[in-house]
């Protein structure tokens, strides 16, 4: 037999939604089968009398009165549960209850105006979507989402470039930005070294190296895997490069990755050898072309270029060169000796692109037409096709002294190099037919530089000396070994800076790291870990993945721009 | 198409138009439409056999107070032989709370848009317990409605017109955000700052103290007395905002306890409806959500026009009704600027630093995110006569947006 016990608290106001909550947890406790609790209006009496809650006793309550009424199986449980009622009144929820997690990009960025970074790490479908509204947002992006299409990266780092932002990305795994690490990524001190791969473990052992050494470093920047391919055409780390050369704060720069393309490379290099700085090249497999060439230095490992680059910092600053390097022009080179010829290819293709020759090092740099200079060209005239009924170049200058002409003739060409080799057999006085020519070319166009390497000995027949004083003489630059000149040609044809697109703002980099992040919390628990402030997006597949409305979505967004 | 474009056009509307309550007058008298066997009713269209208890109880009880039928049975045949006809209040720019049924003789608060001339209807609130709004039609809730028209409502419109300039609801509603209310549930503060505008003018035309003493003590006793004319200046605001073409924001949300429909600003008057979802809530004492109706009612125009669950945050007093936390109704704010156009230029909330409520429900973005409007709702029991079973909260069904979504897909050849 169910037993009703009530009690009236004369006076006591409570919030209706209070007193339901209270109604609501009083059902909740053992042996009650209903409960009320209202204030005593008329209207609330009857609601319980329809319930059967109400009882002479408690119909006695007025509006003002608080009106508690349990139903329970025995009288026990009902006076049990009326001593609840004030512990339960009350309770209170926990105090931390969650704050409030955006739901998309659009809302964390109102939510944190400061966030400069956006971290993506949600499926690679809807990656390259999430990065666009970030670059729409004016973010950069960290984007570590992979399977995200080639077309997409390359549009996406058009849209980044053009508006001086960095996508770092896709499949980028490592960045550290202002001392917090984005991503997976050391805790490195801070220090001159700035550095920029291709990302993931490379550029993690190499700061991680720099650290152990005692370095530091300024900003890493990752440019994602794919960023060397020809297609991409390295427009993150070339962007990076840009933002390291003007970071005040860095001193030395190291650049990291898997083998390039061949172009790419070159592109990169040249850019490289215009910041400035030291750069420290570490591309992992490919083959260096020298140890040092002006500004760059080759690494032949992940350990060896942070060990390089931490001793460059105690070497000091490296001068950059006075002179203008020659811009849009093209290279010949005019080679005797198959062997410097073949050095000189491999040294410039580094930092020139297209480079073509009939003793090609690659099979795309085979020049189709050995008789025909193209782009920047290093001829062998002491190849068979030259060798036809003629003697070699280095006892006859006549073919070089004609093809050097027709380079000279060449509106396009900008710097011509040739090798002068003495010694036994060779030209009796190879100066006195190659000066005259050096000397009537300077006269045409004072514009083109000719640089010659002399190899040779002083008690060579052909006066070492006398030879080297004729040709510069002539006009012409001199060098005694190839890696000099090879160095030399490279800083003079550098490309010069400037076609990163907009420049990513410094500012970016140094104000106090803000970052959004959409995707893996253990990112997001990581940058406040590291004191960076932070916002988590509650990210959903949009339309929860119905893909015939995120299709509709995604034409209404674009019908807009 | 500049969807953006179109959307800003749509929500500064919403924010611009200027509800002025300006007169009481008889349906028939005003509602464009309105003829003598014509019942409006809340929510989207809906045909007698389809209504749920509640309202097919408060249709029984408009016909009842029309003279049309004298009992249930005999109301109840002449709908079944199509004797009386069925109309959604939105058709006909009117809302009511509820069941929200309007019959011709019925008196209502007519709101004027001073900015957009655009003018909205509601009926009056009979207060709390057996009601017609929630299905009931006793003879006590016929009693009350006839006083209700004939006295009460007539007392009110005088003092409306004695006023002169009427009541600006903007304002009203502007100034209650700031004292706890969001609009919807909770219009304690609102009702009072009725009270308060209205005491003087009925002082001025009551006949005696007694009809005085028994109207301002009807308004005063009824936190909800603000409630129809709130909701008629939010239809008149969300009117303002229809028919913008391109535009993507709802400007009818509405529930007829059957089923829950929205019609879409740049979509003409189409309909979007899915079967409406019972409320999570608490429930009055002896009963549960066993005893709910599905959702119900056109008071959904609050959180259209950017108020009611919108503006939770600013009603802290009412969080407990969905058993949750002050933080929870900050958040649930929140989540609504996920889904809207704009902040609300005239309803700020302090516990926000005076930002504005999220305002203009883009179809786009709660497809997108997933995220449905919070409506804020009295739930009715869903049989006819009882009444009022509880309180809480609400959600469209998401079927509605994504079609709407495909809707405007196939009008704009996207």
């Amino acid at each position: 037999m169910n037993s009703v016990r009530s009690e009236i608290r004369p006076g006591a106001y409570f919030d209706s939604a209070v007193l339901m909550q209270l109604q609501r947890a009083l059902l909740g406790l053992p042996g009650v089968a209903d409960a009320g609790v209202v204030m005593g209006t008329p209207a609330n009496l009857e609601l319980l009398d329809q319930s059967g809650l109400l009882t002479d006793e408690n119909k006695k309550a007025g509006a003002n009165d608080l009106l508690i009424v349990i139903k329970a199986e025995s009288d026990s449980a009902a006076g049990d549960a009326l001593k609840q009622v004030d512990s339960l009144l009350s309770r209170r929820r926990a105090s931390v209850a969650d704050e409030f997690r955006p739901k998309s990009l659009e809302t964390a960025a109102q939510q944190l105006p400061d966030a400069s970074w956006v971290l993506v790490s949600v499926p690679g479908r809807f990656a390259a979507q999430v990065a666009r509204d970030a670059l729409n947002l004016n973010r950069h992006v960290f984007l570590y989402s992979d399977n995200v299409s080639l077309e997409d990266e390359i549009a996406l780092k058009k849209t980044a470039q053009a508006k001086g932002l960095l996508v770092m990305g896709p499949d980028c795994g490592t960045a550290i930005i202002n001392g917090v690490g984005l991503g997976f990524a050391n805790r490195v001190r801070r220090g001159p070294i700035g550095v920029v791969g291709a990302a993931g473990t490379g550029l993690q052992a190499v700061t991680a190296h720099i650290h152990t050494l005692g370095g530091g470093v300024s900003h890493a920047i990752g440019a994602g895997g794919r960023d060397l391919k020809l297609e991409v055409d390295a427009i993150t780390m070339r962007q990076g490069l840009d933002a390291l050369a003007r970071d005040p704060e860095t001193r030395v720069i190291v650049l990291v990755s898997k083998p390039p393309a061949a172009s790419v490379a070159a592109k990169l290099l040249a850019a490289a050898q215009a910041v400035g700085k030291p750069v420290v090249v570490d591309f992992i497999g490919y083959p260096p072309p020298a140890r040092k060439l002006g500004n760059l230095h080759f690494a032949t490992g992940l350990s060896e270029a942070a060990e390089m680059a931490t001793q460059l910092l105690v070497r000091g600053k490296w001068e950059m060169p006075s002179q203008l390097p020659l811009a849009n022009c093209y290279l010949r080179g005019l080679f005797s000796g198959g062997t410097l010829a073949y050095e000189t290819m491999l040294g410039l293709q580094a930092v020139l692109s297209p480079l073509f020759s009939n003793a090609p090092i690659t099979k795309d740099q085979t020049l189709p037409d050995p008789l025909k200079s193209q782009a920047h060209t290093i001829v062998d005239l002491g190849d068979d096709v030259f060798m036809v009924g003629r003697l070699h170049p280095m006892i006859d200058n006549d073919l070089r002294l004609r093809r050097l002409r027709q380079e000279a003739a060449d509106p396009d060409v900008g710097m011509i190099l040739l090798d002068v080799v003495l010694g036994e057999g060779a030209h009796p006085d190879p100066a006195s037919e190659l000066a005259p020519a050096i000397k009537e070319i300077r006269e045409q166009r004072l514009e083109i530089e000719v640089v010659v390497v002399v190899v040779g000995t002083e008690d060579d027949p052909q006066n070492l000396e006398s030879q080297v004083a004729r040709l510069a003489e002539a006009g012409a630059v001199v060098f005694r070994t190839a890696t000099e000149a090879i160095e030399y040609v490279a800083g003079r044809m550098s490309e010069p800076p400037g076609s990163v697109g907009a420049p990513v703002s410094l500012e970016s980099l140094h104000q106090p790291l803000a970052a959004i992040n959409v995707g893996l919390e253990s990112f997001y628990t990581s940058l406040v870990g590291q004191g960076a402030q932070a916002v988590q997006v509650d990210w959903r597949p949009p339309a929860a993945g119905n893909e015939k409305l995120a299709a509709i979505l995604a034409k209404m967004k674009k019908s807009n721009q | 198409m500049d969807i953006e474009q179109a959307n800003a056009t749509a929500v500064s509307r919403m924010m611009d138009a200027r509800p002025v309550l300006k007169s009481v007058a008889t349906a028939r008298d005003v509602i464009p439409g309105m003829k003598s066997n014509l019942f409006f009713h809340a929510g989207p269209p809906v045909t007698w056999d389809r209504m749920a208890g509640p309202m097919k109880g408060a249709m029984i009880g408009a016909m009842i107070l029309e003279g049309l039928a004298k009992t249930e049975a005999e109301a109840t045949a002449m709908a079944e032989r199509g004797e009386a006809q069925f109309a959604p209040n939105h058709e006909h720019g009117a809302v009511g709370p509820m069941a929200g049924v309007i019959s011709p003789s019925m008196k209502v608060y007519v709101v004027e848009n001073l900015t957009h001339g655009n003018k909205a209807y509601c009926n009056f609130n009979e207060g709390y317990g057996k009601v017609l709004r929630m299905g009931a039609f006793s003879d006590e809730v016929i009693k009350r409605l006839r006083w209700i028209n004939d006295t009460f409502a007539s007392i009110v419109g005088e003092a409306v017109a004695a006023s002169g300039e009427g009541l600006d609801i903007r304002a009203l509603l502007a100034e209650a955000l700031h004292m706890g209310d969001e609009g919807h549930n909770r219009n304690k503060a609102g009702s009072l700052l009725f009270l308060k505008w209205l005491a003087p003018l009925v002082a001025k035309v009551a006949k005696d103290a007694d009809t005085e003493s028994e109207a301002l003590k009807f308004i005063g006793d009824n936190a909800l007395s603000v409630l129809n004319p709130v909701m008629a200046a939010c239809k008149a605001m969300t009117d303002a905002a229809h028919g913008v073409e391109g535009s993507t924001l709802v400007s009818t949300m509405a529930r007829n306890g059957t089923d829950f429909g929205i019609r879409v600003s740049g979509l003409g008057d189409r309909w979007f409806t899915a079967p409406a979802e019972i409320p999570q809530g608490l429930w009055f004492p002896g009963f549960t959500a066993a005893d709910a109706n599905p959702d119900i009612g056109d008071s959904a125009i609050t959180e259209t026009a950017g108020i009611g669950g919108f503006a939770m945050a600013t009603a802290p007093a009412i969080v407990t009704f969905v058993g949750s936390t002050p933080k929870d109704a900050m958040n649930a704010t929140l989540e609504m600027y996920e889904i809207t156009a704009a902040e609300h230029k005239h309803f700020t909330m302090p516990v926000l630093d005076f930002r504005g409520t999220p305002t203009g429900i883009d179809i786009r973005k709660v497809v997108e995110k997933g995220i449905l409007p919070r409506i804020n709702t009295g739930v009715a029991h869903r049989l006819p006569g009882i009444g009022q079973v509880g309180a809480g909260l609400v959600r469209p069904p998401m079927a509605i947006f994504e079609e709407a979504v495909i809707a405007y897909a196939e009008k704009y050849n996207l």
